[in-house]
């Protein structure tokens, strides 16, 4: 059991070692050795991929959060591919764990479907602005983006069944609600939502940091529906992966119009995600969330550090 | 207070589970395709690190990439193929979307049905190609 709670210990390490391998090609590159051994950059991406999926799925995030700042961090691929890499590996997390979530009841389409229309037009919207904008204005604003949401994920309190006294009159409207069982207490829960014009506004500005960086959303549409609209944990969280699909899809075209896809890059950053989600699916029933959050915490923190010493020039 | 049995969540978590299963298969395929060089390639494998650090703009300008749509005349290069893949998982919410229209159609759920068709509109906008970034 000891060896098992371990894991996340050894995850970080072996990401670290990856991490520290992929600086020691930098200055390789920079000797002018990369064109031997170009293969190096996308084997490291996969393995570094993987041990993030590994993590991702225990934490309950979608991975691009964590993606973006690291690989822009310490690899060389230009952060135009790196975003356009990290919203599709978001939406193959989202389109692996939607079926199920759908079909467990636990992902609500009538709460999924206004939310996403209006956040996949704020994600097409911050796709067009992030490809337009300096990158190192981007970079800069990645990295104070990404403290923030480490910031946010410390601080953050969920509550498992928020009270909603008086449903707002556009969610009753567009009856957003409903009942579901929670296999945990073995509980028929009935839900139902209040601030939905604000929510609706929020999800337009999360949509728009999700195009912008090519971070997915997940962790902030989790807090937004639960704290914001009252909608229960356990909804919230499959209702998210729906929402997020609809959102990284529409940012991703705009991606794949403008080249900014490179296949080097984006698939084995998806293959090697979605093989270390499957095996951290596995690892789910014996690892310790809160070791989990605390390494997802630094990892954010490290990360976030390092795209804002990149956009502000500290550290290139 | 309305059950969670609305049945257009199957519907649409079987079209999300094909299109999910599809597009990472053909990913899948294509990357190894390109990466075991069964295909020619656009861009010489020694030349992508030097190509893979400039921005979009100077890559595509450099390496003669195609854009917008033009990567489909061009799948039968191992460094295209892999688009497909994207394409396809892209296009998967699209296809989800696009089965809820007749289904809310025929339970006369015209908020939702306005809903599902204004989204197909705005994802369909996106993928056309028309919006495109002022450099």
């Amino acid at each position: 059991m000891n060896n098992s709670r371990n894991i996340p210990t050894r995850c970080a390490a072996l990401l670290g070692i990856v991490l520290l391998g992929t600086a020691c090609p930098t200055a390789a590159h920079a000797a002018g050795y990369a064109a031997a051994a170009w293969w190096i950059w996308p084997l490291a991406l996969f393995l570094v991929c993987f041990l993030l999926g590994m993590v991702a799925v225990p934490a309950g995030i979608g991975g691009g959060v964590l993606f973006v700042p690291i690989v822009t961090g310490f690899f060389p691929f230009h952060f135009d591919f790196v975003r356009g890499a990290g919203l599709l590996v978001a939406l193959a997390s989202a389109l692996a764990a939607g079926p199920g979530l759908l079909r467990a009841g636990l992902a609500d389409l009538r709460l999924a479907l206004p939310l996403a229309l209006l956040a996949s037009v704020g994600a097409i919207a911050g796709a067009l602005i992030g490809l337009a904008l300096p990158v190192a204005a981007v970079q800069a604003a990645l990295g104070f983006t990404i403290l923030c949401i480490a910031a946010l994920m410390w601080a953050s309190k969920r509550s498992e069944y928020p009270e909603v006294a008086l449903p707002d009159a556009l969610g009753a409207a567009l009856r957003i609600n409903g009942v579901f069982h929670d296999r945990a207490t073995g509980h028929d829960i009935a839900w139902r939502v209040h601030r939905t014009p604000l929510g609706l506004v929020l999800f337009s500005g999360i949509g728009l940091l999700a195009g912008l960086f090519g971070l997915g959303a997940g962790w902030a549409n989790v807090p937004a529906l639960n704290l914001l609209m009252g909608v229960p944990l356990k909804v919230s969280a499959g209702t998210s992966g729906t929402i997020l699909a609809v959102v990284d899809a529409s940012a991703a075209w705009i991606y794949l119009n403008e080249g900014a896809l490179l296949a080097v890059v984006a698939a084995p950053s998806v293959i090697g995600m979605m093989l270390g989600a499957f095996i951290g699916v596995r690892l789910l029933g014996f690892m310790r969330a809160s070791s989990i959050r605390i390494l997802v915490i630094a990892m954010l923190l490290i990360a976030g550090l390092r795209a804002l010493s990149k956009g502000l020039g500290i550290w290139s | 207070m309305e059950l969670n049995t609305a049945p257009e969540r199957f519907l649409y978590a079987r079209v999300l589970a094909a299109g999910m299963r599809s597009g990472l298969t053909i990913l899948t395929a294509g990357s190894l395709a390109y990466a075991l060089a069964w295909l020619p390639v656009r861009v010489p494998f020694e030349e992508l690190p030097s190509m893979w650090a400039l921005p979009a703009p100077e890559y595509l300008k450099a390496t003669g990439m195609p854009t917008g749509w033009n990567w489909i005349v061009s799948l039968h290069h191992g460094d295209t193929l892999p688009l497909l893949g994207i394409a396809i998982l892209a296009g998967v919410p699209l296809a989800a979307l696009a089965v809820l229209v007749p289904f809310y159609a025929r339970r006369r759920d015209w908020v939702y049905l306005f809903i599902a068709v204004l989204q197909i509109g705005v994802i369909v906008l996106a993928a056309s190609g028309v919006l495109a970034v002022v450099h």
